[in-house]
């Protein structure tokens, strides 16, 4: 059976910034990312009506 | 009575003749001719991949929404358009072969006064042995595709409950391959399903890509304000990629595909293989592969199409380098230069130039992304192409006032990261306009406060929504016409 490594230095993938726990809590935090919803959607329903005229 | 032809029943076709219809009623006829019997909602494939979604959530019969909307359509396929007509017919035709059962195989020529061309991609399996469903690998273009996938992928997750490691290999499957966007969500939602079955540590997952860059999306990459910083999405991509225990392959164009091992040619001119258990590799992207003749019957495909078979529209073909690319060579009103009751909507029509920087490897080979054209602007291409023509029926008018340039037209992608209503994830991106105008915005290429990258739950329900919305939009349900494309 073989497992993968963890992330090492001197990989790609241990040069980008990953999220912190903080992070991940706000990603999925149900009343912030209501919030986000409405934002968003706001946001982009505002560039999708600008692109049709 | 004025007639009007479409060809392919997509997401910019489909547009186009429920807007046609709409607004030019009873007194003239609308024809759709397409060969798929169903209508798919293409970005949902990818959940259809993962098995999260059935296809037929994703999908619905074409024929009831034609009939209820008095729209003529033919389960054909186009082969040939006669601009200018023949000796019997003096007008332009279409010629189309019926694929349905009792018509199958059956020719007709279709005349039109209008022609929209609208026939999407060809999924270019061909350029790439042993590359497709018919190969040694998977495909999430169509939702066919995507229940293979799905089929082929659940292989992949029993060997892992067995204790047995796999290799996924997720990405462009040739050096000019365009689409990354959706090979990118469906590597995250692989790495979250395999994750949700607490199987991370047996799966090795692979993202190989023609990109010069990761987060160049064939759009040349973009810039997002966040966190005090402007930051490409390069960054962003790799972010997401590494938070996700996904590596990368970049500058690398898929050549060969052998059962479980796929060939690739670096930008630096090496040779190298990837040992695979499970491939989804996008194909390059060709157009339909339509003729086209004049009235003496000599072929005039190349006055009609270029030769990648995307149609000739209103944009500035001329050969120049990439620094001299300018917004204005992109097509507004999507009418071929030479036949002006002729337009193509969608991935249909030829773009001027790609957006990523063209590159070659010392041996030649031209990597770098093909210019996506994705849902939104194929949408809105089709609904303005159908309100020109319905101005042009209805007054006369030939000075277009409907133009949807992609290097003015803003873009939102979502890019689906995992699915689920509490726990599911994506990243939302909005880029303004979608191909950069470097007169008007010097120092980004676009307008950097339009720009979005954000990550989260939110992202997840946007692309759920997305999905009714525009099935609810598709099916003709009531107030389709006010929502957006
Ligand atoms: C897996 C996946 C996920 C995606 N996700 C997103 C996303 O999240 N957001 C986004 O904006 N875009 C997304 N896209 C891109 C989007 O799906 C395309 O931009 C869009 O489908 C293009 O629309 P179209 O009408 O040009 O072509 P299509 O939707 O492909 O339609 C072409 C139609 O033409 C028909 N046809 C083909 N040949 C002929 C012929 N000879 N005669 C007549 N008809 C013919 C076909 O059967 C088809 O019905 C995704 C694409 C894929 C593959």
């Amino acid at each position: 059976m073989k497992t993968i490594d963890k992330v090492h230095n001197y990989k790609d993938e241990y040069y980008p910034p990953i999220p912190t726990r903080g992070t991940k809590f706000w990603r999925s935090c149900f009343i912030y990312q209501f919030y986000k919803f409405f934002k968003l959607n706001y946001k982009i329903m505002i560039m999708v009506v600008k692109g049709h005229s | 009575m004025a007639k009007v032809v479409v060809l392919g029943a997509g997401i910019s076709g489909h547009t186009a003749v429920a807007f046609l219809k709409k607004k030019l009623g009873k007194k003239h006829e609308v024809v759709m001719i397409s060969p798929n019997s169903y209508y798919q909602w293409v970005p949902s494939n990818i959940w259809v991949g993962i098995g999260r979604m059935t296809v037929d959530q994703v999908r619905f019969r074409l024929d009831k929404i034609y009939k209820k909307w008095d729209i003529v359509y033919k389960q054909a396929k186009a082969i040939s358009i006669n601009p200018e007509g023949d000796k019997e017919i003096q007008k332009g035709f279409v010629t189309i072969e019926y694929v349905a059962q009792e018509k199958l195989g059956q020719t007709e020529k279709v005349d039109f006064d209008y022609l929209v061309n609208a026939t999407g991609p060809k999924l270019n399996f061909e350029a790439v042995e042993g590359l497709g469903p018919n190969g040694h690998t998977v495909s999430v273009c169509s939702y066919d595709h995507a229940a293979h996938a799905w089929k082929e992928l659940q292989k992949s997750i029993s060997e892992m409950e067995k204790g047995n490691h796999q290799t996924f290999l997720i990405g462009t499957g040739h050096p000019m391959a365009t689409c990354q966007g959706a090979a990118f969500e469906y590597a995250l939602n692989v790495a979250f399903e395999v994750k949700k079955r607490k199987l991370a540590h047996l799966a090795d997952i692979i993202w190989i890509t023609n990109e010069y860059e990761l987060g160049d999306f064939g759009m040349g990459g973009a810039f997002i304000k966040r966190g005090g910083y402007v930051t490409p999405t390069k960054v962003f991509a790799e972010s997401i990629l590494a938070e996700y225990g996904i590596r990368w392959i970049k500058r690398a164009g898929v050549n060969k595909i052998e059962k479980g091992l796929a060939h690739y040619e670096t930008l630096n001119g090496e040779y190298k293989t990837q040992e695979f258990d499970f491939a989804m590799l996008i194909p390059s992207f060709a157009g339909a592969g339509i003729k086209a003749f004049d009235k003496n019957n000599s072929n005039i495909t190349n006055t009609l199409f270029k030769p990648s078979g995307f149609m000739t529209v209103d944009a500035d073909y001329s050969q120049k380098p990439f620094e001299q690319w300018k917004a204005s060579d992109w097509p507004e009103t999507y009418q071929n230069p030479t036949y002006n009751n002729i337009f193509a909507a969608g991935i249909a029509f030829a773009p001027p130039h790609s957006i990523s920087k063209p590159m070659t490897t010392p041996n030649g080979t031209a990597m770098f992304p093909a210019p996506p054209r994705t849902g939104m602007p194929s949408g809105v291409i089709g609904k303005v192409i159908a309100l020109n023509i319905v101005e042009n029926i209805k007054y006369g008018t030939t000075d277009y006032t409907h133009k949807a340039s992609m290097a003015r037209m803003a873009a939102a992608c979502i890019v689906s990261a995992g699915y689920g209503v509490r726990h599911g994830k994506a990243a939302t991106m909005t880029v303004s306009p979608i191909v950069p105008d470097w007169d008007k915005y010097p120092e980004w290429g676009r307008d950097i406060n339009a720009t979005v990258g954000e990550v989260g739950l939110a992202g997840h329900w946007i692309k759920l929504f997305l999905h009714y919305m525009f099935m609810h939009k598709a099916k003709g349900y009531p107030f389709w016409w006010l929502l957006p494309e």
